[in-house]
C-alpha cells in the first residue's frame, strides 16, 4: 500500500512539473482559418521539434473567427484565407490592435465535383451562376440531366467570403448546403452524385471519388487546374487567392521566430508537401 | 452549537438556491437587454415573419427567423415521431415485462446511450445516417431534418425512457392487483389501466425529451445540412435556430445589428424552451397529486 502511495506521489510529482514547464513557457496563440488549419500544425510540429521548448496551440474555427480573436486580444496569430476586412481593421485600432499580414502559402482555390460527373471544365462565369441558384441542373453546362447540390462553407469561413466576392459576387443561393469544414464539403460531394464544392488546394490532392473541375476566366480563354502550379503561380489559374497569417504589430520574438520558419525554404517545402503552393519567387497577382 | 451547525448548513442551502435563480434571472435578462439594441434597425415584424436570413449578404443584410423556428419545430418534432413510441415501448417493457436479470442490464445501457456526446452522435449522421437515407429514398444526399431528427430521437430517447418508466413504477400496485383480479390479461392491464394512470408523468417525459432535443445544437449542425432556405419537407436541408447562433457567434463583431440579432434568435429559443419546460412542471406537479 504505502509503495503504491509513494508510486502515486512520484506520477503526480512528475506529472506536475511537465505541466508547469508547458504553462510557465509562453505558447503561441493561432487561431483562424479551417483551410490552413492543417498546414500551420505541420509547421508548428516540425518547428517544435526543432526548437524544443517551444509551445505552439493552434486551433479552427474560420478565418472570422481568428480576425475576431486577434482583434479581441485572444491569439497571437490569426490564419486567414482571405483579406481582412476594412470594419475588422476599424475594430481592431479601436482596441489598440494593428493587424499585419504575412502570406504564407498560396493556395489554388478548387471546384470539385463528384467522381461520376461528366462536367470537366466550367468559367468563373458559370461557377458564379451556379452557386447564386440560377443554373440548378447540370444539363445547362453540358452535363448529364440532374439537379444541382450546392456544398458551401458556413459564413464564419474566410473562403466562404473569399468565393462570395470574387466568383459570385452576389448572394449564395439560400438551397447551399453550408458545411463545418472544408474535409465535409469534399465528404458531402464524395457521396452526392450532383453535388459540387469549392475548398483549398490542399484538402483535395489525392482524394479519391472527386473531379476537380478546369476552370476559364471566360468561355474562350484557357482552362486551366489548380493541380498546376505554373498556373497558380503565373495566376492564369482565375481563383487563386493568398492564405495569410495576421498578427498584431510587427511580428516580434517567438512569433516572429516562428513566421520566419515559415517563409524559410523548410517551411515552404511543407507547405508544397501539404499540397498549397509556396510564396518565394512568385509575382503575386494583385486582386 | 448544533444549533449553529444546522442554521449555517440551512444558510447555506439556501445561498445555493438563492444562486441558481439568480444565473438563470442573469441569462434572461442578459440576453433581453442583448437582443434590444437590434430592434433599432431590423424591424420587428421583419425579424418574426420574414424567411430571409442573410446577415453576410452580399447585398442587404436580412434577419427573419421563421425559417430557422420551422426548421426547429420539424426535427424537434420528428424526433419525438420516432422517440415518442419506442421510448414508451422501452418503458413499458422495463417496468412490466423485462426480467429482473435483463432490467439491470439495460438500464445502465440506455443511460450510457445519453452520455455520448453530440459531436459523435453528429458525426455518425455523416457517414452513417446520411449515406443510408440517401440510399432507402433515393436521394442525392442525406443531409437533411430527417436525419437530424433521427440522430436527436436518439439522444431523446434515454430521458424519455428512464422518466416513463419512472412514471409507470410508480403507478400504486393495488391498480394492478385490482385489474388482473377481476380478469384482465398483462397486456390489457398495462395499456388500460397503468399506461393511462401513469400517463401525465410519461407527458412530462415526452416533454423533457423535447426540451432535449429543441436545444441541441453540434448534431443537427453537422447532419442536417444548414441551408437557409424554407424548408418544404423533411427530405430538405435545414437550418435550426441553434446552428445559426452557434456559427455566427464566433466570427461576428461584437455590438453590430448582427450580434444582436443573433442574442434575438438566442432569446426566442428561451422563451420556447422555457414555456415547454414551464408546461412539463405543471403536468408533472399534478400527476405527484395524483398518486398522493
Amino acid at each position: 500500500m504505502k509503495r503504491h502511495i509513494i508510486k502515486l506521489v512520484l506520477v503526480l510529482t512528475i506529472l506536475g512539473f511537465t505541466a508547469t514547464n508547458i504553462f510557465a513557457q509562453e505558447m503561441i496563440q493561432i487561431k483562424g482559418s479551417d483551410t490552413l488549419i492543417n498546414l500551420v500544425q505541420k509547421l508548428s510540429e516540425v518547428y517544435m521539434e526543432k526548437h524544443p521548448g517551444e509551445y505552439i496551440a493552434i486551433t479552427g474555427g474560420g478565418s472570422g473567427t481568428g480576425i475576431a480573436a486577434l482583434i479581441n486580444g485572444q491569439c497571437d496569430i490569426a490564419n486567414a484565407s482571405r483579406d481582412i476586412k476594412e470594419k475588422e481593421v476599424a475594430q481592431a485600432r479601436e482596441r489598440n490592435v494593428d493587424p499585419k499580414s504575412v502570406v504564407i502559402a498560396i493556395d489554388g482555390l478548387s471546384v470539385i465535383v463528384n467522381k461520376s460527373n461528366k462536367t470537366d471544365k466550367l468559367t468563373v462565369g458559370q461557377i458564379g451562376q451556379i452557386f447564386r441558384g440560377e443554373i440548378r441542373n447540370w444539363k445547362d453546362v453540358g452535363g448529364q440531366d440532374s439537379p444541382i447540390t450546392l456544398y458551401g462553407r458556413q459564413s464564419n469561413s474566410g473562403t466562404y467570403i473569399f468565393f462570395m466576392e470574387e466568383v459570385l459576387k452576389g448572394d449564395y443561393s439560400n438551397k447551399m448546403n453550408h458545411m463545418n469544414g472544408n474535409a465535409q464539403i469534399v465528404e458531402g460531394v464524395k457521396h452526392d452524385a450532383t453535388g459540387i464544392g469549392y475548398v483549398g488546394v490542399g484538402y483535395v490532392k489525392e482524394v479519391k471519388g472527386i473531379n476537380i473541375l478546369k476552370v476559364a476566366s471566360a468561355p474562350n480563354g484557357y482552362y486551366s487546374s489548380p493541380l498546376n502550379t505554373q498556373d497558380v503561380k503565373s495566376g492564369k489559374y482565375p481563383i487563386s487567392r493568398t492564405l495569410n497569417q495576421y498578427v498584431n504589430g510587427s511580428p516580434k520574438g517567438k512569433v516572429k521566430a516562428f513566421i520566419d520558419f515559415e517563409l524559410s525554404a523548410e517551411g515552404q517545402k511543407i507547405v508544397e508537401e501539404e499540397g498549397f503552393f509556396p510564396v518565394s519567387n512568385i509575382e503575386l497577382h494583385s486582386k | 452549537m448544533k444549533n449553529l451547525k444546522e442554521r449555517s448548513i440551512h444558510g447555506l442551502f439556501l445561498l445555493n438556491g438563492i444562486f441558481v435563480v439568480t444565473v438563470l434571472l442573469g441569462i434572461f435578462f442578459l440576453l433581453v437587454f442583448t437582443a434590444i439594441p437590434a430592434f433599432r434597425e431590423i424591424k420587428l415584424t421583419e425579424f418574426l415573419f420574414s424567411a430571409d436570413w442573410n446577415p453576410t449578404s452580399y447585398y442587404k443584410a436580412s434577419y427573419g427567423i421563421v425559417a430557422m423556428i420551422v426548421s426547429t419545430f420539424m426535427v424537434t418534432i420528428g424526433a419525438l415521431i420516432i422517440a415518442v413510441p419506442i421510448g414508451i415501448g422501452t418503458a413499458a417493457y422495463l417496468s412490466d415485462v423485462a426480467s429482473p436479470g435483463v432490467r439491470e442490464i439495460a438500464k445502465p445501457v440506455i443511460e450510457i446511450l445519453a452520455g455520448i456526446p453530440s459531436v459523435v452522435i453528429g458525426f455518425l449522421g455523416i457517414v452513417l445516417v446520411g449515406p443510408f437515407l440517401a440510399k432507402l429514398f433515393g436521394l442525392n444526399n442525406g443531409l437533411n431534418a430527417l436525419n437530424g431528427a433521427i440522430l436527436l430521437a436518439v439522444m431523446a430517447l434515454p430521458t424519455i425512457i428512464s422518466l416513463s418508466e419512472d412514471a409507470l413504477k410508480s403507478v400504486p400496485t393495488t391498480y394492478q392487483q385490482a385489474s388482473l383480479a377481476l380478469g384482465a390479461s398483462h397486456w390489457q392491464t398495462l395499456i388500460r389501466i397503468k399506461i393511462p394512470a401513469a400517463l401525465s408523468g410519461i407527458l412530462a417525459a415526452v416533454m423533457l425529451g423535447m426540451g432535449r432535443a429543441i436545444g441541441e445544437t453540434m448534431t443537427v449542425l453537422m447532419a442536417t445540412g444548414c441551408a437557409p432556405a424554407m424548408p418544404g419537407s423533411f427530405f430538405d436541408s435545414v437550418r435550426t435556430m441553434t446552428s445559426t447562433i452557434a456559427i455566427e457567434l464566433g466570427e461576428v463583431p461584437y455590438n453590430t445589428t448582427h450580434y444582436y440579432a443573433l442574442f434575438g434568435i438566442a432569446l426566442t429559443l428561451f422563451i420556447i424552451t422555457f414555456s415547454i419546460n414551464m408546461v412539463s412542471d405543471i403536468i408533472l406537479h399534478k400527476q405527484q397529486r395524483l398518486t398522493k
